[in-house]
């Protein structure tokens, strides 16, 4: 029996160090491969010796696929490809190529360089493992190899996110990273055709959640004077407070927006001509010096959880103050500060045993790029799977989602933890070409092909170099070489007459006529009446006189109507008038 | 949308049927042409190959066939198919039969039978698809004869089980179009059998192509829009396509849903897996509503706009599609802000705004709750912030048109579309705060949605602004914080702007008069007056104080107590404001002052009755009155004139109707004083005087038919054919001036020929029109035509002259709607005295901004004309894009004009002024034998005149040498 499995390492029922191993036809094929930000020992990166213990992991693994540039999507790649060992290729977008070094280096020199890790990947790593990486372009088809084949979609999470659809023969996967089906301020809406997988695999961070409409949010946001958003920065310009960008990452992360104009939304794409939207005029770069200057200020910085870097620095600065605000722009993993002040922690155990007291007010607003429930939905019936499995989330509310997918869509819905596998049975539909001889007589004999209604048709199949073929048994015959034989049956069936055979025939013609009225009914004049290429003789009983054996004999393929024929015989003539 | 379908169709149509024939014209002048027929004949047998053939087929296909030659074109044609081999040159063939059925006053029924035979025996899918194209074009022509049209449903029915798509696509078509209305009718066409034209379609709804199950569909929505009624059984099929692979397929059953829903509302329809019922028209509804999240654009466009139409839906049905989250309690009334709050806390889907608050809850009621079949919900939420702004725009219109009929849902879904005022793009935004403007009656805007609205005004479009100001116009605010608000966000666009100027006082005045006691309390406050202390005077010629000003006597009208709180300065500057800005300041009841009778009088209730009447009256009286003695009738004329134009000026819904009879009556008085006896008397030596006269009657009369013909909208064909008339005799007045002054007969000639010619002229243009014109001038010249034919100059001139004098005076019937064309140049204002200064050629440009009324077709028409103080006149043709259209008659032209001179000394003033271009041939209907329409296209461009139609504006300008 033919199945896929799925094996979640990281993301089952959790958010962060996205890893899922799938097997779809003997293909195995490993999705995303991302750090947890919650924790700094072994557990950050997927457990990798689960694929294989020993020998090297290209072995076991066809390719490996990037869905964009977060670092709990792609944060373990050098960790895997250089030190676990890894040679295959690995599939990703351009601006993820593109983008992905920047964060990954910016991660190391956070780990090594400020918390002085040691056996972290290292720079050359970073580059080495950048080297096997496959760009793909959006709804382009890449064969892995011969069988298994892979296509982005477009998935509107960050710049350069995709969704991606495996496949092998009929059977296939859909994974869609993580995406967003409402259209942000710069990126479009996450797309797919209705391509029918046997399973999607999709995240579920807002699996409880329906958000309000954007403009909803945006207003909120506007009216607390703060402008926050990137556009309404040239359009209205009479700000105050100096709005300064960190350094580093996010200046980079801008400039390769600008490089993939044609991954950003109908407004961006159209207006990209007069003015570049990510050519911020009143935006100026963050210096750390600033931090300690007065007045009011706006600072981006990041992570966004508020883990480590730039933001946590200034967090510290700043987190005395009730003056001061933050802003946590989306989803905090467990673990990471962002989560504790988050859930209303308000004192801080920070390195060393420091405790830092939070005075500054801290806001929540869901600006991050993920699809809510509905967006789920609506992307679950977008694309038409027969299962559903769901990762990225966190258990219970998976479990509400799961519930109510069940509900609306009636598929099967699956959310293992790490570890776990699921297992689907598919029923792979198989090719047969079928001669066009064959078809076109078929064609001619009946009505036009309905769809709903399986039709019988006769032929023979031929398998012959795991291709198959259906043609005509006497195609087939010459193809190979083969004499023809018929076979015939002949039965019996007695008939309680005592008039002559000459004249049962003729009752039998008379009646047979009457029945069939569609078909052919001959009365031969050696005594013996045909329906269309069956024969029925009538013979006088060799011991009973009084009854009278009709003999019906008809070839393999009028194995039908003999049979009827037969069956109509048996109950008898009807009496004579 | 129901007339934007039919407009659709009627576009078809007219693909289709290219002009039904027009009777108009009996007789024509027709240039004898070589057979086209034979020249193609000969052409067909010299081919040697198909692709020689096609060539010649192609080169034919370039020049129009006349009627008469068209059926032995047929039959060449026919007989060319039969013998002939390749597809590719039969395939023309077919396409050239479809064009030639199609021309006017050709009767294609005497090709069908041979159409219909060489179809039986066509092999190629492709020709067979042209056929059957042919067919509809014959059958199409002929919408009356019931039998053919039930042979030609006969074919297309045999043909549809062919394999080929376009075959099945055209036979659909070809039912959708001919497929017949009624069962009774099919009586007389006996042995054919009747069809059920809709089962037959209605099958092709599961065909395995797309594109046959698109034009399935399509030819269902045509026989909807033939006036066949659609069964309700198509509305369960329908459904089911909408989940169709394929996105045409989708987007026409969106429309053919919203058929059904629109022909059957009140049916009851169950609702799947539960056993309740619901009227179809909420199911349509909810359907359509889902569709606003397809995959497709082109769906979400199709399916947003539709929802728009949807009037009969129940209100529950129409308010969840502001709210994405379901609600168990629909019908709760609630404040605004209750709402806003709700939103947050209701259903059992947490809102992403607050961290933890989507920890999932016990669960409420899994029955009820149900994401994807409650299509309504948030339909409207989705389609506005779609990706695609098209789907945005379409759900903006559609929002307005549900609110126009529903109060509740306009108050409901202000939230959203004030929202829209910040699109990213905008169109969209443009298009919310019209639809704002169009609902405005049914709502009233709180403070934090006026906030955000007027965080608009700094928009650096121009039209968004002006827009919003538009808006501003008609909303109602409800505190008096609100009014402060809006004055301070106006003063500031004032400042950034200052070209908003107008406009933005336009907006103060009708915020000031639609809410007096809201600005009442601020009266003090805006014009900063204190209790104790005098303050300072403000400037005159602040336009921010004008401004205020505008505010604050506009809500005075109609609060008494107001005066009571200006300042001296301020009644001193009230009086300044009433006479220079009169438009915009009223009239006030001031203590101490007397009120101006006259102002007032126009918003009495005008009584129509009674100046109509006089109107009339006095308009007979004239008519009435022709047989008085010369003097006796130009002084009626005159005081009739005089009255009429009196009448216009007080009566303004009247000015039109009588400027348009004073001016007719002027050119009558006019031809009249010309042509009065004694002068014409005096020998011709002696008569200088007297012809410069006449000339310069002739003249006017010939410029006033002009501006009667062009500067009114409504004037129909009867009128235009009295202008045409009066034309004519002040046209034949000139001929004869010119006989009696011009030395030589040789100039006579010409101007007698072209004369004639311009009688032929009227005569094929307004023949219909002529039993009209009894005992006219014109009447009396027909008659006489043969003989002016073959008479000397000299003798035409005579009796040209006699008849001028006899003929009597037509009575111009009045148009029931009749506006004269007037335009306003709002800038330059030809105020400043500082010269625009450039260098000598360069150019400079000056920005011309003007509203016009009651022009027809301004961007073709409209033009701007600059005259330089050396006479040099230029005629500038402003861009289609600068025409802005802000309200129904009305026009914005928006442009900039280029100057340029060599150096002056002096700085000079140049006038601009706008002309309305006209072309007396493009108004009359196009002459019957130019088919091809090569020429018509030429004359339709060209200009024969201009008038001018508004003021015209100085502007100071300065050429200087250029340095070296």
């Amino acid at each position: 029996m033919p199945e896929i499995r799925v094996t979640p390492l990281g993301a089952g029922q959790d958010v962060g160090r996205s890893c899922i191993l799938v097997s779809i036809a003997g293909k195995n094929v490993m999705l995303d491969c991302g750090m947890h930000m919650g924790f700094s020992d072994d557990r950050r990166f997927p457990d990798f010796s689960y694929i294989t213990r020993s020998g090297r992991l290209t072995d076991f693994l066809d390719c490996v696929i990037i869905s964009h540039f977060h670092l709990d999507h792609c944060g373990a790649l050098p960790y895997f490809s250089e030190m676990v060992g890894y040679d295959g290729p690995i599939y990703m977008t351009q601006p993820t190529q593109a983008i992905c070094p920047i964060l990954l280096e910016d991660y190391r020199k956070i780990a090594v360089d400020k918390k002085g890790e040691a056996n972290f990947f290292t720079s050359q790593m970073i580059k080495d493992c950048m080297k096997k990486v496959v760009a793909v372009h959006l709804h382009q088809t890449v064969q892995v190899d011969d069988e298994l084949e892979i296509k982005a979609y477009y998935a509107g999470h960050v710049l350069g996110a995709a969704m991606f659809q495996i496949k092998v023969g009929s059977e296939s996967v859909v994974y869609t990273g993580d995406y967003n089906m409402t259209p942000d301020r710069h990126l479009g809406a996450a797309w797919i055709d209705k391509c029918r997988p046997n399973l999607l695999i999709t995240e579920s961070t807002y699996a409880t959640t329906i958000r309000d409409s954007k403009r909803c949010r945006e207003r909120d946001f506007l009216k607390k004077e703060l402008c926050i958003l990137l556009e309404t920065f040239w359009e209205r310009m009479d700000l105050k407070a100096p709005i300064y960008f960190s350094t580093g990452l996010t200046e980079k992360a801008n400039h390769y927006y600008k490089l993939f104009i044609p991954w950003t939304n109908q407004k961006i794409r159209k207006t990209f001509v007069q003015r570049n939207m990510f050519e911020f005029k009143h935006i100026k770069a963050f210096d750390r010096a600033f931090a300690d200057s007065p007045g009011p200020m706006v600072v981006f910085a990041t992570p966004g959880m508020l883990h480590a870097g730039q933001s946590l620095q200034i967090f510290r600065k700043w987190a005395g103050n009730e003056k001061n605000m933050v802003i946590m722009p989306g989803y905090c993993v467990q673990g990471t500060v962002g989560h504790k002040i988050l859930s209303g922690q308000r004192k801080l155990e920070m390195e060393g045993r420091q405790v830092l007291e939070v005075k500054m007010q801290v806001e929540y607003m869901s600006f991050s790029a993920h699809a809510d429930a509905k967006g789920i939905m609506q992307l679950v019936g977008q694309a038409e799977p027969e299962n559903v499995l769901l990762v990225h989330g966190e258990a219970k509310k998976m479990e509400f989602l799961k519930q109510k997918i069940e509900q609306e869509f009636r598929v099967s819905c699956y959310m293992p933890a790490n570890g776990e596998t699921v297992t689907l049975p598919t029923s792979p539909s198989i090719p047969v070409g079928i001669s066009l001889g064959l078809l076109k007589r078929e064609m001619a004999q009946g009505l036009l092909p309905d769809a709903k209604k399986p039709r019988l048709l006769h032929g023979t199949l031929i398998m012959k170099d795991s291709n198959l073929r259906l043609v005509s048994s006497e195609q087939a015959l010459k193809e190979l070489g083969l004499a023809e034989h018929q076979l015939r049956f002949t039965c019996r069936v007695h008939l309680h007459d005592t008039r002559k055979e000459q004249e049962a025939a003729a009752r039998v013609y008379s009646h047979l006529k009457s029945v069939l009225k569609d078909h052919c009914v001959q009365h031969l004049p050696d005594g013996s009446v045909t329906v269309e290429s069956i024969l029925i003789q009538a013979a006088a009983h060799s011991e009973d006189p009084g009854t009278k054996v009709l003999l019906v004999s008809w070839t393999y393929q009028d194995e039908e109507l003999g049979s009827y024929l037969t069956s109509l015989l048996k109950k008898g003539l009807p009496q004579a008038s | 949308m129901a007339a934007h379908l039919k407009k659709r169709v009627y576009e078809e149509f007219t693909k289709v049927v290219q002009q039904q024939q027009e009777e108009i014209a009996t007789k024509k002048l027709r240039l004898t042409k070589p057979s086209k027929s034979a020249a193609l004949h000969i052409d067909l047998c010299k081919a040697t190959s198909p692709a020689d053939a096609l060539q010649y087929l192609l080169q034919f296909a370039r020049k129009p066939v006349e009627a008469e030659s068209v059926e032995g074109v047929v039959r060449i044609l026919l007989e060319h198919y039969y013998k002939e081999n390749d597809p590719s040159v039969r395939l023309k063939i077919a396409s050239l039969l479809g064009l030639l059925s199609k021309t006017a006053g050709f009767s294609p029924d005497c090709i069908m039978d041979d159409a219909i035979n060489i179809l039986q025996n066509e092999k190629s899918h492709q020709v067979l698809a042209q056929l059957l194209d042919t067919l509809l074009a014959i059958g199409t022509k002929l919408p009356d004869n019931q039998a053919i049209q039930m042979r030609l449903v006969d074919v297309a029915c045999k043909h549809l089980t062919d394999t080929s798509h376009g075959v099945r696509n055209k036979c659909l078509q070809l039912l959708g179009n001919l497929g017949s209305l009624e069962k009774s009718v099919t009586k007389d066409a006996e042995g054919l059998a009747v069809r059920d034209v809709q089962k037959i379609i209605g099958d092709y709804f599961s065909d395995q192509d797309p594109r046959v199950r698109t034009a399935a569909i399509k030819a269902m929505l045509q026989l909807h829009e033939r006036g066949l009624k659609l069964y309700q059984t198509i509305y369960n099929q329908a459904c089911k396509l909408l989940s169709d692979d394929y996105e045409q397929v989708r987007s026409a059953a969106v429309q053919l849903i919203w058929v059904v829903s629109q022909l059957y509302p009140e049916s009851i329809v169950p609702i799947p897996s539960s056993n309740e019922e619901i009227r179809l028209v909420d199911d349509a509804f909810g359907k359509i509503c889902h569709m606003v999240s397809d995959g497709s654009w082109v769906v979400r466009v199709q399916a947003a706009k539709l929802l728009g139409s949807m009037e009969q839906v129940s209100s529950h049905f129409l308010e969840q599609t502001l709210d994405k989250k379901l609600m168990s309690d629909l019908r709760r009334k609630r404040t605004a802000h209750e709402r806003a709050k709700e939103l947050y806390t209701s259903g059992e889907f947490s809102s992403g705004r607050k961290w933890g608050d989507d920890a999932p809850k016990e669960e409420v009621d899994t029955g009820a709750v149900n994401l994807i079949e409650s299509g309504a919900c948030g339909a409207f939420v989705h389609g506005l912030e779609d990706e695609m702004y098209e789907v945005r725009i379409a759900a903006v219109e559609a929002l307005c048109m549900l609110a126009q009929s529903s109060p509740s849902f306009a108050e409901k879904c202000l939230d959203f579309l004030v929202d829209m005022f910040n699109d990213e793009i905008e169109e969209v935004r443009l298009q919310s705060i019209h639809t704002m403007r169009k609902i405005s009656n049914n709502i009233t805007l709180r403070e934090d949605q006026l906030d955000t609205v007027l965080a608009v005004l700094e928009d650096s479009s121009r039209d968004i602004r002006e827009a919003l100001h538009e808006l501003l116009c008609c909303t109602n605010v409800s505190t008096k914080e609100g009014i402060h608000l809006a004055l301070v966000e106006l003063l500031k666009n004032l400042t950034k702007y200052p070209t908003d100027r107008d406009s933005i006082w336009k907006c103060l005045k009708f915020l000031g008069s639609r809410h007096p006691t809201l600005v009442l309390p601020l009266v003090p406050e805006l014009l900063s007056t204190h209790p104790f202390f005098d303050t300072a005077e403000p400037d005159m010629d602040d336009p921010a104080y004008i401004a205020v000003l505008v505010l604050i006597f506009n809500a005075a009208k109609t609060c008494p107590t107001m005066p009571a709180l200006f300042s001296d300065h301020t009644f001193r500057h009230y009086a300044y404001l009433r006479d220079s800005l009169s438009h915009l300041v009223p009239a006030l009841r001031l203590p101490g002052r007397k009120l101006v009778s006259s102002a007032l009088s126009p918003n009495i209730m005008p009584h129509e009755d009674p100046s109509h009447q006089f109107l009339q009256q006095s308009l007979e009286r004239v008519y009435s009155l022709q047989h008085l003695d010369p003097q006796g009738t130009q002084e009626l004329l005159e005081f009739t004139i005089r009255d009429l134009q009196r009448l216009g000026e007080l009566q303004s819904e009247l000015a039109g109707v009588a400027d348009f009879s004073a001016t007719y009556l002027r050119c009558q008085l006019l031809l009249i004083k010309a042509l009065q006896e004694k002068l014409w008397n005096v020998a011709a030596p002696l008569y200088l005087k007297q012809s410069d006269l006449a000339s310069a009657a002739a003249k006017q009369i010939m410029e006033e038919t002009y501006k009667m013909e062009f500067m009114y909208s409504g004037v129909e064909n009867k009128q235009v054919v009295i202008i045409h008339h009066m034309r004519l005799q002040a046209k034949a007045l000139q001929l004869i001036v010119t006989a009696r002054t011009a030395r030589g007969v040789d100039p006579l000639f010409g101007m007698c020929e072209k004369f004639l010619q311009e009688v032929d002229f009227f005569q094929r243009c307004f023949i219909a029109d002529l039993p009209h014109l009894q005992d006219s001038f014109v009447d009396k010249l027909l008659d006489l035509m043969p003989r002016l034919m073959t008479s000397k100059p000299a003798e035409v001139v005579k009796i040209l002259h006699t008849m001028l004098r006899q003929s009597t005076f037509l009575h111009l019937p009045l148009p029931e709607q009749i506006h004269k064309a007037s335009a306003t140049i709002i800038e330059p204002a030809g105020e400043s005295d500082n010269p625009l200064r450039f260098t000598s050629g360069l150019v400079v440009a000056l920005d011309v901004d003007a509203t016009l009324e009651h022009v027809q077709d301004p961007q073709s028409t409209v033009k701007v004309q600059v005259s330089y103080p050396d006479g040099q006149a230029q005629m500038i043709h402003p861009k289609p894009a600068d025409f802005r259209n802000p309200g129904p008659g009305r026009h914005r032209l928006i442009t900039q004009v280029y100057l340029s001179h060599t150096a002056w000394t002096e700085p000079c003033q140049v006038e601009v002024r706008l002309l309305l271009a006209y072309n007396s041939s493009s108004r009359i209907p196009k002459s019957p034998w130019i088919e091809g329409g090569e020429m018509s296209s030429q004359v339709e461009t060209s200009i024969e005149g201009t008038i001018p139609f508004s003021k015209s504006v100085k502007v100071y300008i300065m050429p200087k040498p250029a340095r070296r």
